[in-house]
């Protein structure tokens, strides 16, 4: 299927002659790619390590933060809103002020990375907190199960499969905002090499960048799903009943 | 024992409501004895058993086990709901061993008393299955082991086979007469259907509605071991029909309602 796209894109680009610009011809992508192949690994790897560095915090956070609004009423009332609110901030406008804020450095990118990612991993780990069933947290309390007990061995277990499901939008999510964060202030990645390129016109860069930046999300979400496979089978298979 | 003198309890809504869900409510129940608990929803049939179980606290009146009150779960209960509510992602001997990892008890020979357990409720076998991959009367069989797990003296049960088709339930039923002789326990059983609690119990306790209270205690006259047969029988018969008329009134014609099984 991809073989016969890419054919029909590479044919159509030579019978109408578009100019270079506009669309290259994958070839072209292929060929002018290779050219600067010594130096896109080390675009690739800053944009990774933007996405992790973002990726991990967004975990980091995450977890406490949706236990601490599972919590009690009162917690989630003084939490939601904020949280909304960080969410309807765009997150564009936001990265060239924290650019000023913070310098240029590494730490926007990766704040601008959180901000986009956090979010849905909140989110999907309260609802997993939340949806125990109360019987079961019942049977806990019967055997005066302390509220870390119930928390430890029976919430965030139960949570697990929702967890994952939030990493899955996570982890898309980062390599949106690391580009994000790259296109405002960046001196390496990805999407400062397409920024760079488009500015000198050289669009096969650009493409080339942008397959590597889609390959990057493919291989990433892959190995989350791979590491809830390994380390927990059975919420990999409890899958039809969450929405992924 | 378990006494149980002038019992309420009020529920209090947020918008400031209130329920009462169980009213001045007196019952006994023996060592050993099989009580039934029948009545249609809203008689406070599953309140008691979260009262019994130390989960809530009573509004008023008194709740003693053994001659010490209730006010806290006590360790010598296990509980079967409803849903088996088993852990996913733990096999199913994990399960059984649940409430002993929660208590903090390793006692040495614990997997040998759950596989003891299991084999009694014939899940010999399935020991290292996962809950997703045995049926809805498999699950439940390994709550019912689950419960047992610390050997409790009183088990309490809220609708255990409520979810089961009607075949399955009837085979749980006799299993669970089976493991009872096997194991006497203090069995407090909450059941929709009048035909359960009569083949299953000694005495069975009718509850009606708003406020739920005792509307009668009928004691089963039938003779032990119990067979499904007997549901034939003319004192079965006598009991289930004085309880369905307690239920719904001295007009027997009128058994439309969903509490009719």
């Amino acid at each position: 299927m991809l073989i016969v796209l890419v054919a029909v894109w590479e044919a159509s680009v030579h019978a109408f002659s578009l100019p270079v610009y506009l669309l290259p011809a994958p070839s072209l992508i292929w060929t002018e790619s290779l050219a600067v192949a010594d130096t896109l690994g080390g675009h690739t790897l800053a944009t990774l390590r933007t996405v992790m560095y973002g990726f991990i915090a967004s975990i980091v956070v995450s977890l406490p933060l949706a236990v601490l609004l599972t919590s009690s009423r009162y917690a989630s009332a003084t939490i939601y809103p904020l949280l909304v609110f960080t969410q309807s901030i765009p997150k564009v406008a936001l990265a060239p002020i924290l650019v000023v804020m913070l310098g240029a450095t590494e730490l926007p990118r990766v704040i601008v990375t959180f901000l986009v990612a956090f979010f849905p991993l909140v989110i999907a780990v309260a609802v997993g907190l939340l949806s125990v069933p109360a019987d079961l947290v019942e049977l806990g309390r019967s055997f005066k199960a302390s509220k870390m007990q119930e928390l430890m061995r029976i919430r965030l277990p139960y949570a697990v499969p929702f967890v994952f499901s939030g990493l899955k939008v996570a982890i898309a999510l980062s390599v949106v905002g690391a580009v994000v964060g790259e296109f405002v202030n960046a001196d390496q990645g990805l999407g400062y090499l397409i920024v760079s390129a488009t500015a000198f016109f050289r669009t096969p860069v650009a493409f080339g960048a942008l397959i590597l930046l889609s390959v990057l999300g493919v291989v990433l979400f892959q190995l989350v799903v791979i590491v809830e496979r390994i380390f927990f089978p059975w919420s990999a298979e409890s899958e039809e009943t969450v929405i992924v | 024992m378990i006494r149980v003198e002038g019992l309420s309890k009020v529920f209090h809504s947020r918008d400031g409501g209130s329920v009462v869900a169980l009213h001045d409510v007196s019952l006994e129940v023996g060592r050993n004895e099989f009580v039934s608990l029948v009545g249609p929803s809203g008689c406070g049939k599953s309140t008691m058993l979260r009262l019994l179980a130390g989960l809530v606290g009573a509004t008023r009146g008194g709740l003693e086990i053994d001659g010490t009150a209730v006010t806290e779960p006590r360790r010598d209960i296990g509980i079967v709901f409803q849903s088996p509510t088993l852990l996913p992602w733990a096999d199913i001997t994990d399960n059984v061993l649940f409430p002993l990892r929660l208590m903090r008890e390793r006692a040495s020979d614990a997997r040998a008393r759950a596989h003891a357990l299991l084999e009694l409720v014939g899940l010999k076998g399935f020991e290292s299955r996962y809950p997703r991959e045995l049926s809805g009367g498999m699950q439940q069989r390994a709550a019912i082991c689950r419960a047992l797990i610390h050997d409790p003296g009183i088990l309490l049960m809220d609708e255990p086979f409520g979810a089961l088709d009607a075949l399955t339930r009837e085979v749980m039923s006799m299993e669970l007469l089976r493991i009872w002789t096997e194991n006497p326990k203090t069995i407090v059983f909450v059941t929709h259907s009048i035909t359960e609690a009569v083949l299953l119990s000694d005495r069975v306790i009718v509850m009606s509605p708003r406020p739920g209270r005792i509307a009668e205690v009928v004691d089963v006259p039938i003779e032990r071991p119990r067979t499904l047969d007997m549901e034939g029988s003319r004192e079965f018969q006598e009991c289930t029909r004085r309880i369905r008329r307690r239920i719904f009134g001295a007009d027997e014609t009128d058994v439309s309602g969903p509490a009719a099984a």
